[in-house]
């Protein structure tokens, strides 16, 4: 029985699709706020998983049949380092929370300083380092195709290049859908996460299914199993001590530094407490998925005919044996392992390009205008977008180029040496104080040469120049300068000795480096933050001097974090300061936080900069400085006490200092109330009085009398409707009105409110999303339409745009709907946007006639009464109000 | 008494003081694991220390889950809360 | 030939009204509504008697007043302050930014005539 090409891609595609699935169901689970089950400790555990890639799942096997037990130090070396998490890996945690990480690039950046530079050497490291292994798994992939091909009735040609590029045009497409699908404040991608939990589960049970299959269907127990391996060419292998240690510490570190890795321990993470269940778990995982690669290399070596691919045992096995359901599975193991890492490495390395490189290229070309009217957003996810596909391509292209052929394990390693030489900058960065700027640019650049020169490149033998010349006798004919045997050491390992060189050279380097320059108050103030993460996690940056206006840094922000999640960080801002609406004093402690808030999105260095465009200078001030200088816990107790009680008097004086200026102004708006009103009855009555004294004295033509009866009439009904407003406000205020609460359709609401206010088409355009007006609620429906009414018209008289525009903007927030109503205008001034509010609170430039400025008073008065709030929006470019409602409206009135 | 955790109190209560060396039995636990880790390369490969690889197989996967166990205890205790720990 | 009237005020219909009677009693009555260009109204027609009201838009009848007085030509022009907010503090006020005489909204008609006879003729 042979299995056909077509049913194997089939089966490849409806598991895709399997996953798309997963993954959907995921993103939407979490857009309605049911996140928790997605993220327990346990899917934590399983994500960290994309460590074990195809080179794992195929190449353990391959590597077990080569070198026998030395592939286990790939899987030992995470292990200690999760067991001993309390020591790295908790630290790093709380660092990448408390400062709002994006990438490993982010972190090195932000801690040195935000320096740019060194995001951009880390970005250009982990693109370098990572490209080989997507080649890797693109070429597992094709390669396991390529085997059931080759058992199959040959029928089927295998194009090797044409599947490659499907998969990994496939594999844009998913990382494109799911891993930039929002901007995530905090970088988190759940529909990712569950897919790539769902393949760690397939990846592993295919390989204990495949290891269960061999111990007890092949060799016939453990026992046989046992001799089996004692009798194998495994048996005649040696350890070396220097690949025993060498490699352990090598995938050790490639585990923290390695961007996917990074990406999965640390920014993916949604608590803390996941990180103690993995650091068993974790090696638990990675214990079960060792097991059985020696027993299926050591039978693979003894029934397979000589000369076949170990490489490919785990799948040529069970087609040797005519278990092709096994063998199908273990093919999605497989592919599993492959998907699962590109997608991870792909987003995490898209973050980077986008936030290092694509970001700050595009804002100094936009210079300072783009922050506030560029679309930062937008530009962003684009950048995202085809950074995945560029570094998917890249992969590709280096599989093409590459021809595909070296052992699997061996580019694995190489990748792993050129990503690790992050780890002095790292390890520096977090746990040494006197670690600079210059230093870990000096290591980096040291360490990534050593490894091009020793390693990376002569991987690529002559085509790069690295001919058996150079090697053999050195650069320049120097002999102490050959690639595998600097200072003419030789004997080593390839990989053991470019590891053991470039990392001395590197930290000697950083060390160096760092002891020899001064670091700048940003970086001694990050160091400060990083090394002592656990004491103050609280602050970063720095900003002092010119006074931006809230408004344009809330323009910035909706930019950036959509507008949403900008209104709400305003507006919770200004709540803890103790201020009502949307604009927070900006206080540095305020600019601290919203300046994490969007590193969250673009990076510490890119968000840095672009508040700094806006606030002006980027000083860090002397206040900052004391807490580099607080070395003491007794210096730091005080501080933070300090700090504590300003806080408080910076927020009781502006309470203070707003309730002082509320009560001027009303203290002023009711001396003016008693003339206001006169002044509003009087007019009126004027008119009335001037012409009912005309008509009766005078004799006048039927023409006139019309026209002098009519204004009377229409004056008349003013004075009714202003006393009308006086006595609904004078009602409402007072507590006594009866609400009619009833079941409506919100579309139903403003249709009828626009219609009633008088926004037809050619005096207004109104823009609505009906879809997300359609639900019903409870509540007063006249009042509420009263209301809209109140605004819809206050816009058709006020609105200066040449072709006047609204939108009708409905959200839901839980238990509560909002209704923003945005038009195009010029909006209201900041002076005013606090009295519109208030009686008799006419704009100084009204137009209007028979306005006595009660309309916007009555509706605050309305929806206080209805549970619910109207607010100023500023910074919406027009004029903007927010009503907020609950759906139930609870009988707080009465 | 440490009802500032700024300002380290000279003497422990002993629920803290327990939890202190549980922190410390966390830090060392993975030295412990690299030790054991690095046992094999004593055998040598041939006279009396010598293994066979089946040998060195469970040995190798004999200390994975000797220090899978140990994380998942030290998890288990680390991650108690603080409160519950001192009302006992 | 009947005397010279200008207008200011934002109200359509008072304006109306008040134009309708002076009119009719033979005054050529001229109009203005913007508060922040009555005083260079003023200057370019120099009426024989000026109606101003308070609540103007853009600027307060109190600050053209003060204008209008401190401009030399203009000093001696008999001006007429309309009010419709009543109370004494606006009266002062009124007197003290240099107004002819006052009177409050809303008014009997004879009283605006006879007044302005009197300010005209004076």
């Amino acid at each position: 029985m042979t299995l056909g090409f077509n049913i194997l891609v089939a089966t490849a595609l409806a598991y895709v699709a399997f996953l798309f699935f997963v993954a959907f169901v995921a993103e939407r689970r979490a857009a309605d706020g049911q996140s928790r089950w997605l993220r327990s400790p346990y899917i934590y555990t399983l994500s960290l998983s994309v460590y074990c890639t195809a080179w794992t799942f195929y190449g353990a096997v391959g590597y077990a049949a080569r070198s026998g037990l030395e592939y286990v130090t790939i899987y030992l070396g995470p292990t200690i380092v999760i067991i001993g998490w309390w020591w790295v890996l908790r630290k790093l945690v709380r660092i990448g929370r408390a400062q709002r990480v994006t990438s490993i690039a982010d972190l090195i950046s932000s801690r040195f300083g935000k320096s740019n530079t060194l995001g951009v050497l880390v970005t250009l490291l982990a693109v370098i380092g990572t490209t080989p292994y997507i080649a890797l798994q693109l070429q597992s992939v094709t390669l396991s195709f390529a085997a059931f091909a080759s058992v199959g009735d040959g029928t089927a040609e295998v194009d090797l290049n044409s599947t490659a590029l499907w998969v990994a045009a496939g594999l844009a497409l998913f990382t494109i859908v799911f891993g930039t699908r929002n901007l995530d404040a905090n970088e988190r991608h759940h529909g990712v996460v569950m897919a790539i939990a769902v393949e760690a589960v397939v990846k592993l049970f295919a390989l204990v299914a495949v290891g269960i299959f061999v111990v007890w269907g092949v060799a016939g127990g453990i026992s046989e199993t046992v001799a089996a391996i004692d009798q194998s060419k495994i048996a005649a292998w040696q350890v070396p001590t220097s690949k025993w240690i060498g490699l352990t510490f090598l995938s050790a570190a490639a585990f923290l530094c390695l961007p996917r890795m990074f990406q999965v321990l640390v920014v993916e993470n949604a608590d803390e407490a996941h990180v103690s269940t993995a650091s068993w778990a974790f090696p638990l995982y990675l214990l079960l998925i060792s097991l059985f690669v020696v027993p299926i290399a050591a039978i693979g070596l003894s029934i397979m005919p000589a000369g076949s691919n170990p490489d490919l045992f785990v799948l040529t096995i069970p087609l040797s044996q005519g278990q092709n359901s096994l063998a199908v599975l273990s093919f999605l193991g497989g592919f599993s392992s492959a998907t699962s890492m590109v997608i991870v490495a792909a987003i995490a390395l898209s973050t980077m390009v986008s936030n290092h490189i694509v970001m700050p290229i595009w804002l100094s070309s936009q210079g300072s205008s783009a922050v506030v009217s560029g679309d930062v957003r937008y530009v962003l996810i684009i950048a995202r977008r085809v950074s995945i596909g560029a570094v998917l391509l890249l992969g590709y292209l280096y599989y093409r180029l590459s021809g595909g052929g070296s052992a699997l394990a061996a580019i694995g390693l190489i990748s792993f040496t050129g990503v690790v030489q992050v780890l002095p900058a790292l390890m520096g960065g977090v746990f040494w104080r006197g670690a600079t700027r210059v230093g870990a640019i000096s290591g980096l650049v040291v360490g990534f040469a050593v490894w091009a020169y020793t390693l990376f490149l002569p991987s690529f033998g002559a085509s790069a120049g690295f001919g058996p010349d150079l090697m053999a006798n050195g650069l320049l004919g120097w002999s102490w300068l050959r690639p595998q045997a600097l200072m003419s050491i030789s004997g080593l390992d390839p990989v053991i000795h470019a590891l053991l060189w470039s990392m001395i050279l590197n930290t000697v380097a950083f060390i160096v480096g760092s002891i020899s320059s001064f670091p700048t108050p940003t970086e001694r103030l990050q160091g400060a933050q990083f090394v002592n993460v656990f004491d103050h996690s609280t602050r970063a940056g720095g900003f002092t001097g010119g006074a931006p206006e809230a408004e344009d840094l809330l323009v910035m922000s909706q930019r950036i974090l959509g507008g949403r999640d900008a209104q709400n960080f305003f507006h919770a801002a200004a709540r803890k300061q103790g201020k009502d609406g949307y604009l927070p004093e900006i206080t540095p402690d305020f600019l601290f936080s919203l300046e994490r808030q969007l590193g969250g999105s673009v990076g510490a260095a890119t968000a840095h900069a672009m508040i700094g465009q806006i606030v002006g200078g980027n000083a860090v001030s002397v206040h900052d400085l004391m807490a580099v200088a607080d070395e003491t816990a007794q210096m730091m107790e005080y501080s933070s006490r300090l700090e504590a009680q300003s806080v408080e008097l910076t927020r009781t004086a502006s309470q203070l200092r707003d309730a002082n200026e509320k009560l001027t102004a009303l203290s002023v708006q009711k001396d003016a109330f008693l003339s206001q009103i006169s002044h509003e009855l009087r007019t009126p009555m004027t008119s009335i009085r001037a012409f009912s004294e005309i008509l009766r004295e005078t004799d006048l033509s039927t023409d006139e009398k019309e026209k002098y009866t009519g204004i009377i009439h229409a004056e008349a009904q003013r004075l009714t409707r202003l006393l009308d407003d006086l006595l609904d406000l004078g009602v409402l205020e007072n507590g006594k009105v009866n609400l009619n609460v009833q079941s409506a359709n919100l579309e139903n609401v403003l249709d009828h409110a626009l219609s009633a206010a008088g926004a037809d088409r050619d005096v207004l355009i109104i823009k609505r999303n009906r879809t997300k007006e359609d639900f019903p609620f409870v509540t007063d429906i006249d009042r509420l339409s009263q209301v809209i009414i109140n605004i819809v018209s206050n816009t058709v008289k006020y609105c200066d745009a040449d072709r006047p525009e609204l939108r009708i903007a409905v959200h839901h927030m839980g238990q509560s709907v909002s209704i923003d109503f945005i038009d195009n205008g010029t909006g209201i001034p900041k002076t005013q946007q606090d009295v519109i509010f208030e009686k008799f609170s006419r704009l100084s430039d009204h137009k209007s006639a028979g306005s006595a400025g009660l309309g916007l008073a009555i509706c605050r008065e309305i929806m206080l009464k209805l549970g619910g709030t109207i607010r100023y929006l500023p910074g919406q470019g027009g004029a903007a109000f927010r009503l907020v409602l609950p759906i139930e409206h609870a009988l707080v009135a009465q | 008494m440490d009802d500032d955790p700024k300002l380290p109190p000279v003497f422990l209560e002993r629920a803290s003081y327990r939890r202190r060396r549980l922190r410390d039995a966390a830090r060392l636990w993975p030295v412990f694991g690299v030790i054991l880790i690095l046992f094999p390369l004593l055998w040598g490969q041939s006279g009396e220390n010598a293994r066979t690889t089946s040998g060195a197989l469970a040995y190798i996967f004999g200390v994975w889950g000797v220090l899978i166990c140990g994380a998942l205890i030290l998890a288990r205790v680390l991650a108690r809360p603080e409160k519950e720990e001192r009302d006992q | 030939m009947g005397k010279s009237v200008l207008l200011i005020e934002d109200e359509p219909n008072i304006i109306e009204a008040i134009g309708f009677i002076l009119s009719r009693d033979g005054w050529t009555v001229a109009s203005h509504t913007d508060g922040a260009t009555a005083v260079d109204a003023v200057r370019k027609t120099v009426p024989d008697v000026v109606i101003l009201d308070v609540m103007l838009p853009n600027r307060s009848g109190y600050d053209i007043l003060k204008d209008l007085r401190n401009d030399e030509r203009l000093t001696n022009l008999p001006i007429m302050m309309l009010t419709a907010r009543g109370q004494t503090k606006d009266r002062e006020m009124a007197q003290e930014a240099g107004a002819s005489c006052f009177m409050t909204k809303p008014f009997s008609n004879k009283d605006v005539l006879s007044t302005l006879r009197e300010l005209a003729g004076g």
